[in-house]
């Protein structure tokens, strides 16, 4: 129905400035977006490799600055192949499983306030959409991209895999309740589901009345629950479990090569980089902080500055921590941090009630 | 369609909720090319079982067909973590059965490089280990010292990893001229690099869960199974051949035998730390009273060891490694049979390791810190 | 055609091609996928009739939640098609099929004879149908005791089934 759009009607109504207004916004975001993704690896291991007392790529570019083009292209050119017994539809479904709901994420993150283009007057949000249930709609395309992991462990035929599919399914299943919970308090407070409302909702305090701070102490142990909850459901260190590369040789992407395996690799980052955008719009503000009244484009670079501390301390964490086991794991979500969440969950609807 | 090769072992009976799982030859962590099979239900190790000999070259067949002098390399490629404590147990069987007299220069010097070997070996251990539980820094950090203890390695034997200097009756040469201030240069900075190790693991949370109360085997059982070593030590056994019945100059030299008490992964973890501190003293020492003079005994043109038989041992970073040498007065060995320290102490990983969960048996397999060469020969 | 009337019968379609992929599948996993992909497309179908709310949460519980646990249970027992028994239930042929034709003539009389739209409320006209505050003040006020029933129904099938899972065990 493409005509439709063109018809007399819609060429007059303000749908085709809208129309163009998205789809540039959608280029740009995920255009820069999987920039972002590429060079998140280079980041990570150069960080890394500074923790590790060693170099890192630099040989590629001035830096090493264009390994990860080098690495896009060994990605392509490297042969695809699927294993004899595995299941071929399921097997080539699985990387699409898990990269489609990761990039879909970004749609809805609101990385600064309205901004006036100027020489055309009109006011763009920077966002691509938003819905009025903008943390659920994340948590149903993060929970979504579960999927991708238990088809990939199934479809491979290989036991390794399996029990990496099974594990990443447990723990994902596990932490999204914690996850979920911590953030009521925040919820609470905003008194919406959307992202955008609770960014602006953190606007006080000259731009610092920061959902981390507010409510004390449930803030911060709201802060902390999610934070061990975000790492645990994106499958990084010490939560790896699903790919434990010394017990599972690589879990449930032991088969994988060629793009399916950069697909499970983007779809990891991209995973990385919404629960760091998430947790800075629940926790940190989002694109709040000083001056960004005065000065609107202040937004985005908090914004980006804020998700880079997260993945940087992703990195860190990578650098710092042995990995925990199942049954370890599997304790620390349902004896620790849910019974926690919970407790915080009724200190600070207690605290709304009487202190504020 | 059948390929037998990637098949599961028949033997293996399994009930309905059990997996057989079959981790190895290529896995990246049993340490080369072990295989073990495992009876899973769940993630729960319900039986295991060891397949060793991917790496088997006939290496005890191979000494029978050579001379005496040329059967060090050979060594040097069993235990090729350790490849200084192997040659060091020939030579010594050898000189054993031959009686001679080493001069005190080669005996310090043979001891310094055998420890220095020991802090390698032991650098390795931790490296692999720490990256089994997945402390990938850990794994990096060491390679650090390694690294400087292999450049001494490089400047004395012109070879880092299968290096052998050791010639029946002493040295082949003496030590280079800077060696003894390299060597004490990295003594210096080595407890320093020690602490920061243990600052990343010894009160970490993850590392103690992981490490705490897993493999645990008594010292009755350990004993029974002829574990060597520091998994014995680990387990409040006080058993070192460097103690029991001391080679070279060991006698002369203060040193402590670290002991664990509750023989699990995190006791063989600690005596292995204090061991790298021991070893460090050793060293010091060593090197303080190094004598002068020759470092080669006279010893005949042609070696021809008395017929008889003769059994030595070392302690090699991995545990007791013993030699039996049959001969029958010729230039040639009748038998060389090795008493393997990693083979003997791998036999009780069944032991440790069923009932605990998958990621255990990678954990215990780490802290038992085998070499597949010297056990599959 | 509206675009709303293109999109709901793009979803209409999914959905009925989910809902007969779960039925003609042999492999389990592939029926268990068929309804998620009917579940997405039954959220696409609230989120069209302005419920966002009751869309995503179709998603995060069914389709997030309730499926992982079947797909779970799937890849544990490992059920394989050759493993399978079609022919052992024949007799439900002959109640299925009576029971399916009543189903589509209710669906087809509702279709063509029941002609009033729903009625449009305040609610539509402010656009918070479907919202997280109306479904929240309806379900603590007007419906407070399905709720609590319910609630204390799941609390029940909770207990219930760590006691199987326990006695099991010993």
């Amino acid at each position: 129905m493409p005509l439709l759009l063109f018809s007399q009607p819609f060429m007059d109504s303000p749908l085709i400035p809208l129309i163009i207004e998205w789809s540039l916004k959608i280029f740009f975001i995920f255009g820069g977006l999987m920039t972002a993704l590429a060079y998140l690896t280079w980041f990570e291991r150069r960080v890394l490799a500074y923790i590790q007392m060693r170099l890192g790529p630099n040989r590629v570019g001035p830096a090493g600055l264009l390994q990860p083009l080098a690495d896009g292209i060994k990605f392509i050119f490297k042969e695809d192949i699927v294993p004899l017994d595995a299941d071929k539809f399921l097997y080539t479904l699985a990387p699409i499983m898990s990269l489609v709901p990761a990039l879909t994420c970004y749609v809805l993150l609101p990385f600064g306030d309205k901004f006036v283009m100027p020489g055309l007057n009109r006011e763009i949000p920077l966002h691509i959409t938003h819905v009025n249930v903008g943390v659920l709609a994340i948590f149903a395309l993060t929970g979504m991209g579960v999927y991708g992991i238990v088809l990939a462990g199934y479809a491979s035929n290989n036991k390794y895999s399996l029990m990496g599919g099974l594990r990443s399914s447990a723990q994902m299943v596990s932490y999204e309740l914690a996850m979920v919970m911590s953030i009521i308090g925040v919820l609470l407070q905003a008194g919406s589901l959307d992202l955008v409302e609770i960014c602006k909702h953190q606007a006080g305090w000259f731009g610092m009345q920061w959902h981390l701070f507010t409510y004390p102490p449930t803030g911060i142990i709201g802060f902390f629950i999610f934070l061990i909850a975000m790492v645990a459901e994106t499958n990084r260190v010490p939560f790896d479990l699903p790919e434990a590369e010394t017990e599972l040789v690589a879990g449930f992407h032991t088969e994988y090569s060629s793009m399916k395996f950069a697909m499970f690799f983007i779809a990891e980052y991209a995973n990385m980089v919404t629960a760091s955008a998430m947790a800075t719009i629940l926790f940190l503000g989002g694109w709040m902080g000083p001056f960004v009244d005065q000065f609107p484009l202040l937004g985005p670079v908090y914004f980006t500055a804020k998700v880079g501390f997260f993945l940087f301390l992703y990195v860190w964490l990578r650098g710092t921590l042995p990995r925990y086991r199942y049954d370890q794991l599997m304790n620390l979500g349902w004896k620790f941090l849910l019974p926690l969440s919970l407790v915080n969950l009724v200190l600070t609807a207690t605290i709304a009630l009487f202190f504020m | 369609m059948s390929r037998p090769f990637i098949q599961s072992r028949p033997e293996i009976e399994t009930e309905a909720s059990e997996t057989v799982l079959n981790m190895g030859p290529q896995h990246p962590s049993t340490h080369g090319v072990l295989r073990v099979v495992l009876k899973l239900d769940g993630e729960i190790v319900t039986d295991l079982d060891c397949d060793m000999g991917y790496l088997h070259r006939g290496a005890e067949k191979i000494f029978e067909n050579r001379l005496y002098p040329m059967i060090p390399p050979y060594f040097d490629r069993l235990d090729y973590i350790a490849a200084v404590s192997n040659g060091l147990l020939y030579v010594e069987t050898v000189e054993k059965a031959m009686n001679l007299e080493i001069p005190p220069r080669a005996q310090y010097l043979r001891v310094i490089l055998t420890e220095l070997n020991r802090l390698s070996s032991h650098l390795l251990w931790l490296a692999t280990h720490a990256l089994d539980i997945g402390a990938f820094t850990v794994f990096l950090w060491s390679f650090r010292e390694r690294e400087e203890i292999l450049k001494i390695f490089e400047d004395f034997f012109g070879a880092r990893l299968t290096c052998h200097a050791f010639r029946i009756g002493g040295m082949s040469y003496d030590a280079y001229p800077e060696f003894k201030s390299a060597v004490m240069a990295l003594m210096d900075i080595f407890p320093k690099r020690l602490e920061e190790y243990e600052t990343m693991l010894n009160e970490n949370r993850i590392w103690l869960s992981r490490t705490v109360g897993v493999g645990i085997i008594s010292g009755a059982d350990a004993i029974d199974l002829g574990l060597t070593g520091p998994p014995l030590r680990a387990s409040g056994v006080d058993f070192d051949v460097r103690k029991a019945h001391p080679y070279e100059c060991y006698a002369d030299l203060k040193f402590d035998i670290p002991l664990g008490d509750s023989g699990d992964t995190f006791d063989r973890y600690l005596v292995r730390m204090e061991e790298m501190r021991q070893s460090r003293r050793i060293i010091i020492q060593a090197l303080e009273k190094l004598p002068d003079g020759p470092v080669m005994a006279k010893v005949a043109k042609v070696i021809k060891p008395p017929a008889g038989e003769i059994y030595h041992s070392v302690e090699s970073p991995k545990g007791e490694l013993g030699l039996f040498l049959v001969s029958d007065g010729t230039t040639k060995p009748v038998r060389l049979r090795m008493r393997p320290a990693c083979f003997v102490n791998l036999q009780s990983l069944k032991k440790m390791a069923v009932g605990s969960l998958v990621a255990d048996v990678v954990a215990i397999i780490g802290s038992l810190d085998i070499v597949l060469g010297e056990i599959d020969r | 055609m509206t675009i709303q009337q293109i999109v709901f019968i793009v979803f209409a379609l999914i959905i009925t091609a989910g809902g007969v992929g779960v039925l003609v599948q042999r492999n389990p996993l592939y029926s268990a996928f068929s309804l998620i992909l009917s579940f997405i497309g039954l959220a696409a179908m609230y989120i069209l009739m302005g419920a966002q709310f009751l869309g995503v949460i179709q998603i995060v519980v069914y389709a997030g939640a309730i499926m992982v646990l079947f797909v779970f249970v799937i890849m544990l027992l490992n059920v394989r098609d050759d493993e399978l028994h079609p022919d052992r239930h024949k007799y439900l042929l002959y109640i299925g099929v009576p029971l399916g034709l009543g189903l589509i003539a209710e669906v087809f009389y509702v279709v063509t004879r029941v002609q009033i739209a729903p009625a449009i409320t305040d609610m539509h006209a402010t656009g918070t149908v479907g919202t997280v505050e109306r479904i929240g003040v309806g379900l603590l006020t007007e419906y407070l005791l399905p709720f609590e029933a319910t609630s204390v129904l799941i609390l029940m099938a909770v207990i219930g089934a760590m006691h199987l899972a326990k006695r099991e065990k010993e």
